[in-house]
């Protein structure tokens, strides 16, 4: 077993004495702990073998209340790879057309038009260099050829414009009354994803430091792993989880500056500003991390609070939002059993000692949970 | 033209005063000048000079993006006055370095060596007239924008958030330069832009006073050559655009230091109208760049194809058409902003619009080539570098145009590589071509024509392996204006570094050939390109006498434009 799986089961374990042992304190101490050597892997694992023999004892319990580990990404998949020089693979339906527009109607039109243009200069150097064409002709007007030259343009632009006017339409399709809602919240510098309708949990999502660069934040995953695992300056400690094939509304805002909500492979960005709410649906095809980066110049750290897209099947998706404080699986009633109300306690103190070593202000959730 | 310059310049005797091409002092002939041909050359001087600064700026960025990481950002915060600059100053100094190499290279580079460099040198001449309308405006307008260039430098150095130097990018977004933002040097960036804009208004009033006054007996407007309309064209641009955004950065300033809330949601402003009114101005600005290099483009492919430009009235209403609809697309550049599903289809089809006149002009150009007999001398060379460059600048920005597709290429490095096409390989080719069309006419002294075509060939190589890997970083998704970046981009952005490095190269090539004019250059005539240069500068001396056109030249009811 890899040191980054022992970790994530032994975060999953230490979750999971939480919840059977509602007010036992010492696990959650080890929690608090876990997170906070951010960028020392040794440190990390020790807690893990420490706790790992608890892990089986408990994990029952854990599946059948919520439960998380985060999706290794695959590479190549929902983030750039090296030297490519097209678009990142689409994994939305407004991608794939989007990626159609840009493929197979634009990208062949503009290299017809460059070539075009090239061809005529270079007869032009050939045919009508001073040494073939020593006299000039005074030609100056042909009313024909330029009726030509500009309609022609006018009925190529009327093509590309029937297409792009039927895709901006379709990504102005507002989502279904049902559809989940997520609010996403740019700050300076980190992002934060809330969850009205699963119980208003929120998440805050920083990016995870890049080894041997200078820290650039606290950014640690909640369920541990190596820090540096994922893409280097995309990979973020808590990701923006979100259930696979069906439509979700994003309504996108901002804390203090400008900040544009951004993932490629999605064919989403949104700017979140201060003082308007934005909406726009979000539709993953396929489950899988998905990496993008803020997008409009908001301060220092700029380059540095990436965005994850987690997409995951709706079990899964549910296990994720029950892992949170005061997490209810949305379109259900809020559960109101003791043994469910225990392990929001917990999870609500662990949260708030976790959170305590990051920059940002306390988990918004940690306090309405009981 | 059967006029010639003996014939203008024989009067000089019947005036008064003994001797016309007497000139000032230095002082009062560069400090207190009122002569169009000086004004002109100072415009040249100090938008090499503020190249220079911004291309060195350019060239920290290139070397700081060479690799993933960040390297040399701390040395640079302390060339900027950090004594200990902590991770936050240091990431700050890019933004500095993004902000000022934007706003120098639009506004104290293209603009002054476009419009008020080669603007200012050849619109009276090629119109026949002595001089510009208001000679005294002409010369504050020139050191209102030197003042604006020493504001801008001097933000650099104070306090501007968390380090020093104004870092909000060229387009200088609130609330990030309001409340985003603590200390004077946004003030210092917004003044300069203030002093550049006033600069650029009387510019403006002075070039469109001067085109419809001052044209010699028989020159009509559609007589004028293509480079005068271009001008005049771009001055309505920024008579009507930089007054909006006088206005938008007023409003930062006073929301900065007054109290205001014009953009500031806590107190009912909206950030969005900043990026409105911005734009307004904005997009017109970059037509403002281009217009005046699409008339250099055509003085020289009329000249050394030994034609007259084909479709005369085309091309000179495509370029007034060009600036009309250059006013009515400024929202292009907002479509991520979260604007309303009519607003961005309407913006699309404008924006598409703007093909039509641009392929016209490039058309134009190409048939003016067509059955001519074509001279490749470096003017020439740089025009068709031009023709091919901005071709290629301009198809991407018809798929920027669309608003479906802007979703994923907003804000990436695809928009840097297009604007760069059409500004860094479009203007300043138009620029270098105008050059070295024109730098025998100003200088009296021949250029090396051998170092301007090498010149030419290690640039364009250079310029495209720069920019052209920045189309393949944006389709991937790279964004604008960061420091750092992921390991996936590192292979195009170091072929990035690698181009900056051979047009760095040719740069000094052409100063090499710039001494070499002054030192070992040949004395040029009046009409050193020959039959096919028939604008009026050609009629006079290299340089031309201090003051020309004592006597108006009068242009015949045949003669071509």
């Amino acid at each position: 077993m890899k040191s980054g799986e022992i970790a994530r089961a032994a975060s999953q374990a230490l979750k999971a004495l939480g919840l059977s042992f509602a007010l036992a304190l010492a696990p959650q101490a080890a929690l608090a702990v876990a997170p906070a050597p951010a960028a020392s892997a040794p440190a990390v694992t020790s807690t893990a073998d420490a706790a790992a023999p608890a892990a089986d004892a408990a994990a029952p319990v854990a599946a059948a209340a919520g439960s998380y580990t985060p999706l290794k990404p695959i590479e190549g998949v929902g983030m750039p790879v090296d030297g490519a020089i097209g678009l990142q693979q689409q994994y939305s339906p407004l991608g794939e057309y989007g990626h159609w527009m840009h493929n197979v109607v634009l990208l062949p039109i503009i290299t017809v038009i460059c070539v075009l243009v090239l061809v005529l200069l270079l007869i032009v150097i050939v045919r009508y260099n001073r040494r073939a064409n020593p006299v000039a002709s005074k030609t100056s007007h042909n009313t024909l050829i330029e009726v030509i030259w500009t309609l022609v343009p006018v009925l190529i632009l009327i093509g590309i414009a029937v297409p792009s006017i039927d895709l901006l339409a379709k990504q102005f399709k507002p989502a279904p009354a049902k559809a989940l809602t997520i609010k996403v919240t740019g700050n300076q510098w980190f992002w934060t994803y809330g969850y009205p309708d699963n119980g208003d949990f929120e998440v805050v999502s920083n990016m995870l430091n890049v080894p041997g660069q200078p820290t650039i934040n606290n950014g640690v995953r909640d369920v541990g792993s190596k820090p540096w695992d994922g893409p280097s300056h995309l990979e973020v400690d808590n990701r923006m989880v979100v259930p696979v094939g069906e439509p979700i509304r994003l309504q996108i805002t901002a804390a203090d500056v400008i900040h544009s909500f951004a993932v490629p492979s999605l064919w989403f960005k949104l700017d979140a500003v201060p003082g308007r709410i934005n909406e726009k649906v979000l539709f993953v095809e396929k489950p899988g991390v998905y990496y993008g980066q803020c997008s409009e110049l908001c301060g220092v750290k700029h380059g540095y609070m990436p965005i994850a897209v987690e997409a995951l099947p709706r079990d899964k998706y549910n296990a994720w939002v029950l892992t949170h404080a005061g997490g209810v699986i949305d379109g259900q009633k809020k559960p109101e059993a003791a043994p469910a109300a225990a392990a929001p306690v917990a999870d609500a103190t662990a949260d708030a000692a976790a959170d305590a070593s990051e920059a940002p202000a306390a988990d918004a959730s940690a306090a309405p949970a009981a | 033209m059967a006029t010639t310059a003996e014939h203008f310049q024989a009067h000089g005797d019947d005036h008064g005063h003994a001797d016309h091409d007497h000139k000032p002092a230095f002082f009062a002939r560069w400090f207190m000048s009122t002569n169009h041909k000086d004004i002109g050359t100072m415009y040249l001087i100090f938008a090499i000079f503020a190249g220079i600064v911004g291309g060195a700026f350019s060239g920290m960025m290139r070397l700081e993006l060479a690799h993933p990481g960040i390297q040399y950002l701390d040395t640079f915060a302390r060339w900027f006055g950090a004594t200990n600059p902590d991770f936050n100053a240091t990431l700050h100094t890019w933004n500095v370095l993004i902000t000022a190499h934007g706003l120098i290279m639009v506004f104290f580079m293209v603009m002054p060596a476009i419009i008020g460099g080669f603007g200012n040198w050849f619109v009276p001449i090629m119109i026949g007239a002595p001089d510009m309308a208001f000679p005294r405006m002409n010369n504050i307008s020139f050191w209102l924008t030197v003042a604006g260039f020493l504001s801008l430098m001097t933000s650099a150095f104070v306090p501007g958030g968390l380090g020093n130097g104004a870092g909000t990018g060229w387009t200088v977004y609130a609330p990030l330069s309001t409340y985003g933002s603590t200390g004077p040097a946004v003030d210092f960036g917004i003044f300069a832009l203030h002093l550049a804009g006033a600069g650029s208004i009387m510019g403006a009033i002075n070039f469109i006073t001067t085109i419809f006054n001052m044209r010699a007996p028989g020159m009509t407007m559609h007589k004028m050559p293509l480079f005068v309309w271009s001008v005049l064209v771009t001055a309505f641009l920024l008579l009507l655009s930089l007054p909006v955004l006088a206005a938008a950065i007023t409003m930062l300033l006073t929301d900065r230091n007054f109290g205001t809330t014009f953009f500031d949601p806590a107190g009912g402003g909206d950030p969005i109208l900043y990026q409105h009114l911005f734009w307004f101005f904005g997009h017109p600005e970059v037509y403002i760049m281009i217009l005046p290099g699409f008339g250099i483009i055509s003085q020289i492919i009329s000249t050394f194809s030994k034609k007259p430009v084909f479709g005369y009235l085309g091309m000179a209403y495509a370029m007034v058409a060009i600036g009309v609809v250059g006013f009515i697309v400024w929202a292009h550049h907002m479509y991520t902003t979260g604007l309303s599903v009519n607003t961005k289809m309407y913006f699309t089809a404008a924006t598409m619009v703007i093909a039509v006149p641009t392929g016209i002009k490039i058309f134009s150009w190409i048939a003016t080539m067509w059955g001519g007999s074509v001279e490749f001398k470096s003017p020439m060379v740089w025009a068709m570098g031009f023709i091919f460059l901005f071709t290629v600048g301009g198809v991407t920005g018809v798929v920027l145009a669309n608003g479906g597709v802007d979703d994923v290429l907003h804000d990436t490095y695809y928009v840097v590589a297009h604007f760069h096409y059409v500004l860094s390989l479009g203007a300043v080719t138009a620029l270098f071509a105008g050059f070295y069309y024109w730098f025998p006419k100003m200088s009296g002294r021949w250029h090396s024509e051998l170092l301007a075509h090498i010149h030419f060939w290690v640039f364009f190589v250079g310029v495209n392996m720069i920019f052209f890997p920045m189309h393949f970083l944006g389709l991937q998704g790279m964004p604008r204006r960061y420091p750092d970046y992921a390991e996936a981009y590192a292979q195009w952005n170091s072929v990035a570094t690698d181009g900056y490095m051979i047009m760095a190269a040719s740069l000094v090539i052409w100063f090499i050939n710039i001494a070499y004019a002054f030192t070992a250059g040949k004395k040029a005539e009046g009409n050193y390109w020959g039959e096919g240069a028939t604008t009026l500068e050609w009629t006079l001396s290299s340089p031309p006498p201090f003051h020309q056109f004592e006597t108006l030249p009068v242009i015949e009811a045949t003669a071509h434009h």
